[in-house]
């Protein structure tokens, strides 16, 4: 219990503190240490069922709360641990990666910013407070991707903050209609309003906040910025935003607003199974004509983000099953994989694939660790995106929506296309001349990257019962339960 | 109907955002939709012939207008101040790079 | 400037410093605030900003111990927080006491996290000016 205000407490500590102090080491240290105590915190809360946190010690009064709650349930703490596991990989990266730039404790305090956002996001139990939230994480995204300064990465953080914006403004009206409505801003009161009092504003709610959040998650219409912004940030703040930072602004919040808030309904469940097809395809069919590395990944995101969004708008419990294991993957497999970018552009200082070749002799772990990602992320057995996939299609099966499952096992085959792609150029065939006297990649890096593979190779193992029932299964009866949610107002 | 006012200035904003070519105007009409937004929260607040939510010493029991959207009204005008203060920091930087404000020219990324 | 401007903005700029102060204080009072009284206070630095302009490393110099008075703003108000954790164990916990209402000492924690937000937005804002200046400068 004592433990929930760490989770946003810590890294604003930190991120205050690097702002104020110059030496580099005590940034790396500091930063890594937060990340490390978070994660092992964020394992810790699986021991413990759902916990409701009143901020500032405010009862309620009359049944009707007031002040500020968090939440922790299986689906928070499945998110926790995904979100600070991958910030601690992206940060011990960072020790190697981020030498080259300067100002290295100005972007720990960016990092640790956006990573208090993405955990109070996860946490937060109040409509506004997630809000608030949200946009600390995003403004902190924003002048991450910008952090370089050049041309380029200044022209993506200003349209990535231009579309990011209005997304806000969207969220936010629907916010104020709700409240209007509802005259609560707890999420779990919100729920019970609506059920008792009809559910009349949920239809133009509803599209705000698909517009809002799926702009924040890159969903297909809404995608345009992802493949600028990503590609243009440093590759550990890359792995970052592709690996969780669309999924806990825009899936995530999604998710918890429409199953737990609203109720899913079958107008809904279809929205979100068409948005999840079309980008699935468009973002895969798009990955294959691009020759950038990075914009090749930033495309791949759109595509396997449609795949989440497919699996958990079928509202199954065997459809969510498959989609939070497939976030759970994807958030692995994608920073792993934003992460060889990086180390590839460290060693050669291109990530133009036209211009590498035959990188594996010369960086045998990067290219090895890529090659299980490639591997893991196209769905090849026994890897771990196999199995989401698979219990994604099954799912679609049993629900008898058998045009979804088709387009899935397509979007299947176009990621395997690309990812050859991938490994064809940059790893595998004749090493290039220009390229001989390049080196494998510092410690901390290949530690990380290793760290990551060996989760990549390991994950499948989390459809066996006894570990399902400790980290999936919960996470899975939160949004099975829908707006049961209201319950929790009662502790 | 108070409501249309600021459902037309959140649109105005939006077509602004949509529409410019000029980074500054783009900056502007951001800040129109956050304006109107600010304003739909303090009619959502308003109650009749309500006070300010203010206590004051000896006028017990008035009837107040609802504090809460105030307060989140503030909490957006300060998110609104930073993502229009960092907004105006990158097309600054842009200037500098690019030496113009015209969106059709900053055109370094490929779709 | 001229020198009407840089006297006028001498002579007020005190004075907008004290308002400043005065509506932080009286923040869990009266209208106000933190916010508002960390923006008149910023407001002030403004003016004596673009009344005198100054040299680079002048800027850049200020630039800087706002920016630290920035991060300490904030660091008191996370001190305030985490003192609620470790004395009551809950975080944001009012743990000082409540006085009598509508005096000066009343309300507990709510002055301090005022005064705290009032460093943090005067530092916040006079920041993002000097450095919007110092952008300016790089052109030329």
């Amino acid at each position: 219990m004592y433990f929930l205000p760490l989770f946003i407490g810590l890294p604003l500590f930190g991120a205050f503190v690097l702002s104020l102090i110059k030496p580099r080491r005590v940034g790396d240290v500091l930063a890594n240490l937060i990340n490390l105590s978070l994660l092992v915190i964020s394992f810790l809360l699986l021991r413990f069922g759902t916990l409701v946190y009143k901020i500032g010690g405010w009862e309620p009064v009359n049944g009707i709360p007031i002040g500020i709650y968090w939440v922790k349930d299986g689906l928070s703490t499945l998110m926790l641990i995904i979100v600070n596991l991958v910030a601690l990989m992206a940060t011990i990266f960072s020790v190697n990666y981020m030498e080259r730039f300067t100002e290295k404790n100005r972007y720990y305090c960016l990092f640790l910013l956006m990573l208090a956002g993405m955990n109070g996001v996860i946490l937060s139990g109040d409509m506004f407070n997630l809000f608030v939230f949200l946009e600390i994480a995003s403004i902190a995204s924003y002048s991450l991707v910008a952090f370089g300064t050049g041309a380029e990465e200044l022209e993506a953080a200003f349209k990535y903050q231009i579309m990011g914006t209005i997304a806000s403004s969207f969220i936010l009206f629907g916010i104020a209609l709700l409240y209007s409505y509802t005259g609560t801003l707890n999420m779990a009161d919100m729920a019970r309003v609506l059920a008792t009092k009809g559910t009349a504003p949920v239809v133009f709610v509803g599209a705000l906040f698909i517009m809002g959040f799926g702009m924040k998650a890159a969903i297909m219409p809404f995608h345009a910025w992802l493949p600028d912004a990503h590609p243009s940030a440093p590759a550990p703040i890359s792995a970052m935003l592709s690996g969780v930072l669309i999924k806990v602004l825009g899936i995530y919040a999604l998710i918890r607003i429409i199953f737990n808030v609203f109720g899913i309904t079958p107008v809904l469940s279809d929205i979100l199974m068409v948005l999840g097809t079309i980008s699935l395809m468009v973002g895969g069919l798009l990955a294959i004509g691009q020759r950038d590395f990075k914009r090749l990944l930033a495309y791949s995101s759109i595509s396997q983000v449609g795949y989440i969004i497919l699996g958990i708008g079928l509202g199954t419990p065997l459809g969510i099953l498959g989609g939070l294991l497939h976030l759970l993957n994807h958030s692995v497999f994608k920073s792993l994989l934003f992460l060889n970018s990086g180390a590839v552009v460290y060693a050669t200082g291109t990530r133009d694939m036209q211009k590498l070749g035959g990188l594996n002799g010369k960086m045998p772990v990067t290219g090895g660790s890529s090659f299980i990602a490639s591997m893991s992320i196209a769905g090849v057995p026994p890897f771990s995106g196999f199995w989401s996939k698979l219990v994604i299609i099954i799912a679609c099966l049993f629900a008898n929506r058998f045009g979804f499952a088709i387009w899935a096992i397509v979007g299947s085959i176009i990621t395997l296309a690309y990812y050859m792609k991938v490994q064809r150029d940059v790893f595998f065939g004749p090493l290039r001349e220009d390229l001989r006297e390049t080196k494998e990649v510092p410690g901390f890096m290949k530690f990380s990257m290793i760290i990551l593979a060996v989760l990549c190779v390991s994950m499948g193992l989390l459809l066996i019962p006894q570990l399902r029932n400790i980290l999936l299964t919960p996470a899975v009866e939160v949004l099975k339960n829908g707006i049961e949610y209201a319950g929790l107002i009662s502790y | 109907m108070v409501y249309i006012l600021p459902i037309i200035l959140f649109l105005v904003g939006l077509f602004g955002v949509l529409v410019k070519r000029n980074l500054i105007k783009m900056i502007i009409s951001v800040s129109i939709m956050d304006y109107a937004l600010f304003l739909f929260f303090a009619l959502i607040g308003y109650r009749g012939e309500g006070m300010p939510p203010i206590e004051l010493k000896g006028a017990e029991h008035v009837k107040f207008v609802d504090p809460l959207p105030q307060a989140l009204v503030l909490t957006a005008i300060v998110i609104g101040l930073a993502t229009t203060a960092l907004l105006v920091g990158i097309a600054v930087r842009i200037y500098q790079k690019y030496g113009t404000f015209d969106i059709e020219k900053i055109r370094k990324l490929r779709g | 400037m001229s020198e009407i401007v840089k006297t006028v903005s001498r002579i007020f700029a005190p004075l907008i410093i004290v308002f400043g102060i005065y509506v932080t204080l009286h923040g869990h009072l009266t209208p106000g605030g933190g916010f508002a009284g960390g923006l008149i206070i910023a407001g002030a630095v403004v003016l004596l900003v673009l009344a005198y302009g100054g040299e680079r490393e002048k800027l850049e110099g200020e630039k800087k111990s706002t920016s630290r008075l920035e991060s300490s703003g904030i660091l008191l108000f996370w001190l305030v927080a985490v003192l609620g954790l470790v004395v009551g164990g809950i975080f944001f916990l009012n743990i000082m006491g409540k006085g009598l209402p509508f005096t000066i000492f009343s309300a507990g924690i709510i002055p301090v996290c005022n005064i705290a937000i009032a460093v943090e937005v005067g530092g916040a804002i006079s920041t993002i000016l000097l450095a919007l200046v110092l952008f300016e400068k790089d052109e030329n």
